[in-house]
């Protein structure tokens, strides 16, 4: 087998070898157009390497470790990164290593070259998936360029692929991927021209940016935009933006730079070269007898084709389908650094004086009216900073995915989420909390006076240090267990939990701080200079994401604290009016009721059980590996409060979703069970802070395992094992 | 002893053909049948097998260490009656220390090269169950016993 092909040597039969884009390019190269030299990775060494490796064996295992339809949307971002992982961590064999390198040797030297996918199937697709698959920019070097192919292989599992899995057709037994390897043209201005316009078929559609294309690809340079008439290529309009910034290429990538003041004045096309830019997509539509998508640059006077396809309409997706939302989460460095701007400078601060203004007013001292309107209120305002949650602080959360990715193609670690350790040392909220409750537990432990007296509820007895501590503790974080049943619990809550806490030895925090010094420093002498700069600048925003992560929820329990007040006060009043299951009452129910006295609720569902002569029991639940250990413990299952408040000392902690407002009790916890899935969710965070096994992505979790039951955790591979129900 | 070779042979062959495995064990007397992914050694002296130390294989492994598997080639059509052979190998479990583990794991790897992040997992252990009688079952009633000599 070759393992490369030439773009004069491809003709339309190679199509499953070398994908769609590959075909095209030679296509174009043959009708007489201009394109940079390229060469083709065929799909043959693709699948050569997984079956020689036992790379495919080890993919499927992980895509059908658990059902795609059970699955959240983190988990296929853990899955991929662990199938990217297994990529980058397994080498390619000597006999295709010999094949490979002497074609890129002989053919590119230490020219720089575009590094891109061209999966068979991939433009044929009924949709576009643009971005689907990885491309890399600029990489020079055989050894390097062979590094980042395989990289390409392994975008066939993106997060982005494993959800578009089947409109892509995605098969770990038949996908197969080739790889293009293409001289990069540095041209001075590049752009796209659409040979039909998508909004108007009478017209083309040139947008023309300084630089490369990058810039104009991804969003981050606004282009200079023409639209022409198709029948006779005159201009019919000229869009000029407000002219900032080109991409240029740096070492080993490209980088955003501010336009000299003679370009910001100047459109980056004249008159004649518009036209040209016209007649070559003319000429490839033509030559593939279809309206076509391309890419093009100038370099000097000379016009390159970068990439031609069909124009493919892309109908809007169902209003249902929230996967373009997810992958608007992919978003770059430039991106992220002022989305951080944004939560640090204005939206933390809202919403700590939203909080602090909701608990200004006291909704045991209002009407029942002017209550429903405060529970109104509130409702709205909580609503409001969900909706701020998932614009804003979850694509933020993404930038500790993106470090995930750069630490890992760096150091090339054996454990994917090897990362996580570093960003562990930033101070988090509910952290400080908890070593707020150790340090009174300290106390306690040190004196069995203050114990008894705390035991026997005799307050007046405490000491003042203490009394401090307990008010100081309050004050700072009123609402310790906001949960579904109830918010506020005084220190009728926390004294339990604290002498609970003080009944056992001290438990030590898993991460040391010099350890992720070191690792920072092992990663950062990876870079050079001023790319050193740019990782540490990388990290730190990371340190950011993975900390505000916690910090976010702890301040939208505080808002969502104040609602379920105003709530719970609101079900107080209707129980005294004899409606005796109020609890069970929506918001809206209690707004309504306590408006109208003769609301009647509507019947509450009862779950039938199903007679089918079976009693099931579950006995091993597979979830995703969060947290590396084992455990053994008595479950103790959080359904509200109450069940936190009674958590014992090396009982499993079993919840639906942890959130940080849950978090005291994690110091009593031998280890995390969590039916949301995912590495980066609060609950693996914080038991990889304390070293504690944890599994995520249990479907039913809280339905399936009862408080009590005998629970082996194995965070290593994400099983937990229910070896002994009580009776 | 040309009669053992070929027994060995056909023994050997079926062990390298086959993934999985029916792992017998018992728990105070009650039987307990698990499928398992094995392999063999070369010599057909040990028979390798990957678990969670949670399971109850393990356990009850743990407290008996006499087990029985069973290997065959069946494909679920009739043929399978006269066609398909299968073999009962018992033999003692105990798991592979840290001393001679790396050759034992290589075994096993070379055969399941995917379970690698499996196996690896400090809460997975290897074992080796010390084969000492194989029976080998073909034409459907036909039965020889090849009893391993140490």
């Amino acid at each position: 087998m070759n393992p490369s092909l030439h773009l004069k040597e491809t003709t339309d039969r190679d199509l499953p070898r070398v994908g769609g884009k590959f075909l095209a390019l030679s296509r174009m190269v043959k009708g007489g157009l201009e394109v940079p030299n390229a060469l083709c990775i065929v799909a043959e060494v693709y699948d050569t390497y997984l079956t020689s490796s036992g790379l495919r064996e080890r993919i499927l295992l992980e895509v059908n470790r658990k059902s795609f339809a059970e699955m959240r949307w983190e988990e296929i971002w853990d899955a991929s990164l662990r199938i990217r992982n297994m990529f980058l961590t397994t080498p390619l064999s000597q006999d295709l290593l010999i094949g490979l390198k002497e074609g890129i040797e002989r053919e590119f030297g230490d020219t720089p070259v575009v590094v891109r996918s061209s999966a068979p199937g991939e433009d044929s697709a009924k949709a576009s998936f643009a971005g689907i698959h990885e491309s890399y920019v600029n990489v020079r070097g055989t050894q390097n360029i062979l590094e980042h192919v395989q990289k390409v292989w392994a975008s066939l599992w993106s997060d982005a692929a494993l959800l578009y899995r089947q409109e892509l057709g995605l098969n770990v037994e038949t996908s197969t991927m080739a790889v293009i390897i293409q001289e990069i043209v540095e041209g001075e201005r590049s752009g796209v021209v659409f040979s039909m316009s998508p909004n108007d078929p009478s017209r083309a559609v040139i947008e023309s940016v300084y630089g490369l294309n990058q810039g104009l690809v991804d969003g981050t340079v606004e282009p200079d935009r023409w639209e022409l008439s198709r029948s006779s290529g005159k201009p019919l309009r000229h869009i000029a933006p407000l002219r900032e910034k080109k991409v240029e290429a740096s070492s080993g990538g490209v980088r955003p730079v501010t336009l000299p003041p003679d370009q910001a004045d100047r459109a980056p096309l004249v008159q004649e070269e518009v036209a040209r830019v016209f007649d070559l997509a003319m000429e490839a539509e033509n030559l593939f007898g279809a309206p076509q998508d391309v890419e093009w640059t100038f370099r000097g006077s000379t016009l390159y084709v970068l990439q031609s396809r069909p124009i493919t309409t892309v109908s809007d997706p169902a209003p249902e389908d929230q996967r373009p939302w997810y992958l608007s989460l992919h978003r770059s460095f430039e991106n992220l650094k002022n989305l951080r701007l944004k939560i640090e400078g204005e939206l933390i601060p809202a919403m700590m004086e939203a909080a602090s203004k909701l608990a200004e007013e006291d909704p045991g001292a209002l009407t029942d009216n002017a209550l429903a309107e405060e529970i109104d209120k509130r409702q709205q305002i909580h609503d409001h900073w969900v909706k701020v949650y998932w614009k804003d602080f979850i694509p933020f959360a993404h930038g500790a995915r993106l470090f995930g990715q750069v630490y890992n193609d760096t150091m090339r670690p054996s454990d994917p989420y090897a990362f996580m350790d570093l960003l562990g040392d930033t101070e988090m909220m509910s952290l400080a909390r908890n070593s707020l409750l150790e340090d009174m537990a300290a106390a306690v432990r040190a004196d069995p006076t203050l114990q008894r007296a705390l035991r026997e509820k005799q307050f007046a007895m405490v000491e003042k240090d203490f009394s401090r501590k307990l008010e100081d503790f309050m004050e700072r974080f009123y609402d310790l267990a906001c949960g579904k049943a109830q918010c506020f619990q005084g220190a009728d809550g926390i004294v339990p939990i604290v002498l609970e806490m003080a009944s056992h030895p001290p438990r030590d925090k898993a991460v040391k701080a010099e350890g992720a010094a070191a690792l920072k420093e092992a990663f950062l002498s990876r870079f050079q200079e001023d790319e050193r700069e740019k990782a540490e600048e990388l990290l730190d925003l990371a340190r950011t994401s993975y900390r505000l992560r916690d910090d976010d929820n702890i301040h939208l329990g505080r808002i969502e604290g104040r609602l379920i007040d105003a709530v719970e006060e609101g079900k107080r009043r209707l129980r005294e009016r004899g409606m005796t299951d109020s609890d069970r009452l929506e918001v809206q129910a209690v707004v309504r009721a306590l408006k109208d006295p003769a609301f009647v609720q509507e019947a509450l569902y009862h779950r039938e059980e199903e007679k089918t002569g079976f009693v099931v029991k579950p006995r091993q639940l597979i979830g995703q590996p969060s947290g590396p250990g084992l455990a053994k413990g008595r479950a103790r299952v959080i359904r509200g409060s109450s069940d936190l408040l009674a958590f014992k000392a090396g009982e499993v902690m079993v919840c639906d979703a942890l959130d940080p407002n849950m978090t005291f009790v994690v110091p009593l916890c031998s280890a995390i069970v969590e039916r949301r899935g995912g590495m980066l969710i609060h609950g693996a965070i914080i038991a990889r802070e304390y070293g504690l096994a944890c599994v995520t992505g249990i479907p039913n979790a809280t339905s399936l395992i009862e408080t009590g039951d005998l629970l082996t955790v194995d965070g290593y591979l994400g099983i937990v094992v229910i070896s002994e129900r009580m009776e | 002893m040309e009669e053992a070779g070929r027994l060995k042979h056909t023994v050997g062959e079926l062990l390298k053909s086959q993934k999985l495995a029916v792992l017998s064990t018992h728990n105070k007397g009650q039987p307990y049948a698990s499928l398992v992914v094995f392999a063999a050694t070369e010599d057909l002296k040990y028979l390798l097998f990957a678990t969670t130390r949670a399971t109850r294989k393990y356990d009850n492994i743990a407290h008996d260490p006499r087990v029985a598997f069973l290997i065959d080639s069946r494909s679920n059509l009739d043929s399978d009656i006269h066609g398909a052979i299968a073999v009962t190998a018992m033999g003692i479990a105990e798991e592979v220390g840290e001393k001679g583990k790396e050759a034992f794991l290589k075994i096993y790897l070379d055969k399941h090269p995917h379970l690698k992040e499996f196996v690896h997992s400090p809460t997975c252990a290897l074992l080796r169950v010390k084969a000492e009688t194989y029976y080998l079952v073909s034409k459907f009633q036909k039965v020889f016993e090849l009893r391993i000599s140490r």
